[in-house]
């Protein structure tokens, strides 16, 4: 019964998250029914520390975590293979472990790489 | 990769600009390129209120530019005109004189040393700090009634001679004070995380320091061993026994390493001067001092006249306020109101070299810097 | 029985066979069912359950964050020598109802460059993550809501939902600053996940298991009788090293680069007001639990404990699992008080260059020990 299961197991997380929109959506439901709304151009113009704003945000600028992002990306990815290793880790041995070890040697090389090449420094 | 700059305003409505400062940053990605500092949102044009008032009535006025330590306020403009009229001041006058201002010092670092703590993260240091400071400001307003704007050292003295009961809480504070930075030194010292965003940033060599006129602690943190109270010692200082803190490094952490030794020194004056207070009256026997009456105990005294004509000449006094040099340049026309009052504020000259000094830096350290430098706002424009 | 998966069983391994089991006992349950039966409706009396669970789940939760909020306050005043909220309720203990109250009739304001359909969205996305991560929360035992056999991979993948609100809701606000620290919010989040990854992966292998009962169940027990088979006597440095993380993973001085309130005034909800940005703060604090939760779960046994006689387990293990979580709450909260926020840059490199080549180390030094049998 694998398929009832998983439905079983699931049908919280989707109740759940159903519920999380309905409360957020209810309170700012309530919300809006007592709160006053007094809008005026300056109250609606963007916080910039009082001063009129300078420019726009969404221009196109330097955004120095880049290349975090894509090493993050990849690293990701492989963290990710190796849970069902970790989950089978003691039926499979000591042969399982070092041939997860070459894939674990890889991804160390791969930090190393990126380590060295300063794809993990500042960017200018 | 070709990217835009993004243009910032920082402030003036920003929790770590010290009240109304505005930097406009020129920022690429996080780092500054450029940042301009916009000042003038507190203006209040005191030196030319100085111009309409009388001697007498510019000296609340001082107490208003650094807010935080005003009794050094005070004397540096009394000190203006008691050069310029040369009036004698009575010993013991001098004594509780040196003594509010290092009491205020203490005060002062307090406050800066707090801010800066909250303005990188940490909000604890500050509610220790004003704790302390209470007890200080306590202290104040058992002297003249009021705990930030004193109006207390008047030309030829001071207002009124210390209440009953004020040496023995003066000694219970300065007791606790010892014990109380130790604890601050534990709580912020030792922080691995403190060091990693102090060591290193905002670093201005003595070279440069000078070159952008830095004065107090932040130029003494740049190795450059400066203290008025040395190189002039005005006042009672010549008698007293301390020396000026300094630091090599010139950067952030020097600088707040400085202000946790000055209040060391300062506290070890204050002992000085408390086991050493000479037993006299506190008004000027000058002939512009007036003395006061027969059986009136020393403590109500009305010696200085309210419409004071000094000789005409000019004068320029300086002092070593918390913040750094603090001097007053004083102009007479033989009338009753001067005719020119000018005042060097440390505040505005510190602050001026802050946006060479962040050049490349990020904005948690132009944060972080701009907290050492300790600057006020009321001193800065005035 | 129709859904084998929760009706059958001897134990009871999540909350709705709780309540199941407490209805057979009272002696209700199969008139009930026998109701929901004659009209062929079995499913809408298990939906209507599985809510019930959800719901007492919810109003916990709910309830828990405003403590959490006065706690805050009361921590920091302690660290600070000053009171904290004395004046609603007693010793203030009623001021987040009262701030609720207040927010609630917040004027809501987006503005005018904002995008609103994002703008408005965010907080939703910001606080489902948050309250979706206790479902395989074990509370106690059997007071779970569901035991999802990937549970650590779950708690995982919801928690890495947060950056998406972040920089949603700074890119829709039009204001550099938000864009900022959405920027340094998920370059950090997505930073210290992996060393949390990593050194649940460690864990995992010492349990096979990524179900967070079967996690809590290798835990109990002692060594010696005196040493609690926690996790963290076995798993030292990747107790360590899951506790920075997770301190980043909520936001949390010194990693508070979603707020940085004095760099870049409020962080990414510096345009949020009333409700929205109430959802925002019940968001972090349901986060805060939850991840001193998971680390509970993970690294302290959960909610193992001397088992005493005469009282059930179920409210024993609930105890022992609160007061460990309110533990490290409060450790979070003391750093908060005591230490300075990090520069981006260098929590990036301590991500980067420190956590993740010690998780690693970690992770093959642990797979030695197993595989030679030193540790079980």
């Amino acid at each position: 019964m694998v398929p009832n299961e998983i439905f079983d197991n699931y049908l919280p997380v989707a109740l759940l998250t159903i519920i999380g929109f309905v409360f957020v959506g209810i309170s700012l439901f309530m919300s809006r029914m007592v709160r006053p709304s007094n809008k005026t151009d300056e109250k609606l113009s963007t916080y910039e520390c009082a001063e009129a704003p300078i420019g726009d945000a969404r221009i196109h600028f330097n955004i120095q975590y880049y290349m975090v992002v894509l090493v993050f990306l990849i690293f990701d990815v492989v963290i990710l293979f190796l849970y069902p290793w970790a989950v089978r880790f003691k039926d499979i041995g000591a042969l399982g472990f070092f041939e997860m070890l070459i894939f674990i040697e890889v991804m160390i090389i791969g930090l190393a790489y990126a380590w060295r090449k300063e794809a993990l420094e500042w960017l200018q | 990769m070709e990217t835009d700059e993004l243009l910032i305003n920082m402030g003036p409505v920003h929790p770590s600009t010290h009240g109304v400062l505005r930097f406009k940053l020129r920022m690429d990605g996080e780092m500054i390129t450029d940042c301009e500092i916009v000042m003038g949102y507190l203006h209040r044009g005191t030196e030319k209120l100085g111009e309409m008032k009388t001697y007498l009535q510019v000296l609340p006025y001082t107490d208003r530019l650094d807010y935080i330590s005003a009794f050094p306020n005070n004397y540096a403009y009394v000190k203006a005109i008691e050069e310029l009229a040369a009036i004698e001041v009575p010993l013991r006058a001098e004594y509780i004189r040196v003594l509010v201002m290092e009491l205020n010092r203490i005060v002062n670092h307090l406050v800066s040393i707090g801010s800066l703590l909250m303005d990188i993260g940490a909000a604890t240091m500050i509610m220790w700090g004003f704790r302390e400071r209470e007890k200080a400001l306590h202290l104040f307003e058992m002297l003249c009634g009021a705990r930030m704007t004193f109006n207390y050292i008047k030309p030829g003295g001071v207002r009124e001679d210390l209440p009953e009961g004020f040496m023995p809480k003066l000694n219970e504070f300065l007791k606790e004070m010892e014990m109380r930075i130790n604890d601050y030194e534990q709580l912020i010292n030792s922080n691995e995380i403190f060091k990693m965003r102090m060591k290193g940033i905002g670093v201005i060599t003595a070279k440069d320091a000078i070159n952008h006129g830095l004065t107090g602690p932040a130029l003494r943190g740049s190795g450059v061993n400066h203290d008025i109270r040395k190189l002039e010692p005005y006042s009672i200082y010549h008698d007293l026994d301390f020396k000026a803190c300094s630091r090599p490094e010139g950067d952030s952490y020097a600088r707040y390493m400085v202000r946790i030794d000055e209040m060391r020194e300062s506290l070890h004056i204050l002992r000085q001067v408390a086991d050493t207070m000479p037993e006299a009256t506190v008004v000027s026997s000058s002939k512009y001092g007036v003395a006061p009456m027969t059986g009136v105990p020393s403590t109500v005294s009305t010696y200085f006249p309210r419409i004071f004509t000094p000789p005409a000449g000019e004068v320029y006094s300086r002092i070593e306020a918390p913040k750094g040099e603090l001097g007053f340049y004083i102009k007479s026309d033989g009338t009753t109101k001067p005719y020119r009052v000018k005042i060097r504020s440390p505040s505005f000259c510190n602050l001026t070299a802050l946006s060479w000094m962040v050049k490349g830096l990020k904005i948690p350290d132009l944060i972080a810097t701009f907290g050492t430098m300790d600057v006020v706002l009321g001193d800065v424009d005035r | 029985m129709l859904y084998s998966g929760m009706w059958t069983g001897d134990t009871m391994t999540n909350a709705y066979e709780l309540i199941i089991n407490i209805l057979t006992a009272i002696g209700v349950y199969d008139t009930i069912f026998g109701v929901f039966k004659s009209y062929g409706m079995e499913f809408v009396l298990k939906l209507i359950i599985v809510l019930v669970t959800l719901a007492v789940l919810f109003g916990f939760v709910l309830v828990t964050v405003m403590f959490l909020t006065w706690m805050e306050r009361k921590v920091a005043a302690m660290v600070q020598s000053r009171y904290g909220p004395m004046v609603t309720g007693p010793r203030g203990l009623l001021q987040p109802v009262m701030d609720g109250i207040k927010l609630i009739g917040k004027e809501d304001i987006v503005p005018a460059k904002a995008d609103r359909f994002v703008f408005n969205l965010a907080p939703y996305l910001a606080f489902v993550p948050a309250i979706l991560v206790f479902v395989p929360l074990p509370f106690g035992e059997s007071l779970i809501i569901s035991d999802l056999r990937v549970g650590l991979l779950y708690i995982i993948a919801i928690s890495a939902l947060s950056p998406i609100s972040i920089l949603l809701a700074g890119w829709a606000s039009n204001n550099k600053y938000t864009l900022l620290a959405a920027m340094r919010a998920v370059a950090q989040d997505i930073s210290y996940t992996l060393p949390l990854a990593l050194t649940a992966i460690a864990v995992v292998m010492l349990t096979g298991s990524l179900s967070t009962v079967d996690i809590v169940n290798a835990q109990s027990g002692t060594w010696f009788g005196i040493i609690p088979k926690w996790f963290i006597f076995l798993q030292p440095l990747a107790f360590i090293l899951f506790l920075i993380a997770s301190i980043a993973e909520m936001g949390r001085i010194p990693f508070d680069f979603q707020e940085s309130e004095s760099e870049l005034i409020a962080g990414f909800f510096t345009e949020y007001s009333g409700m929205k940005f109430a959802m925002y703060f019940l968001a972090e604090y349901a986060h805060l639990f939850a991840v001193s939760g998971i680390l509970v779960t993970i690294f302290l046994g959960g909610w193992n404990g001397p088992v005493l006689p005469g009282i059930p387990v179920v409210i024993t293990s609930l105890v022992y699992f609160i007061l460990k979580t309110y533990a490290v709450v409060f450790f979070a909260m003391w750093l908060r008080d005591t230490v300075p926020r990090i520069r981006i840059d260098q929590l990036l490199n301590i991500g980067w260059k420190i956590m993740i080549p010690l998780a690693l180390l970690n992770l093959i030094v642990t797979g030695f020990l197993i595989t030679a049998g030193v540790m079980r």
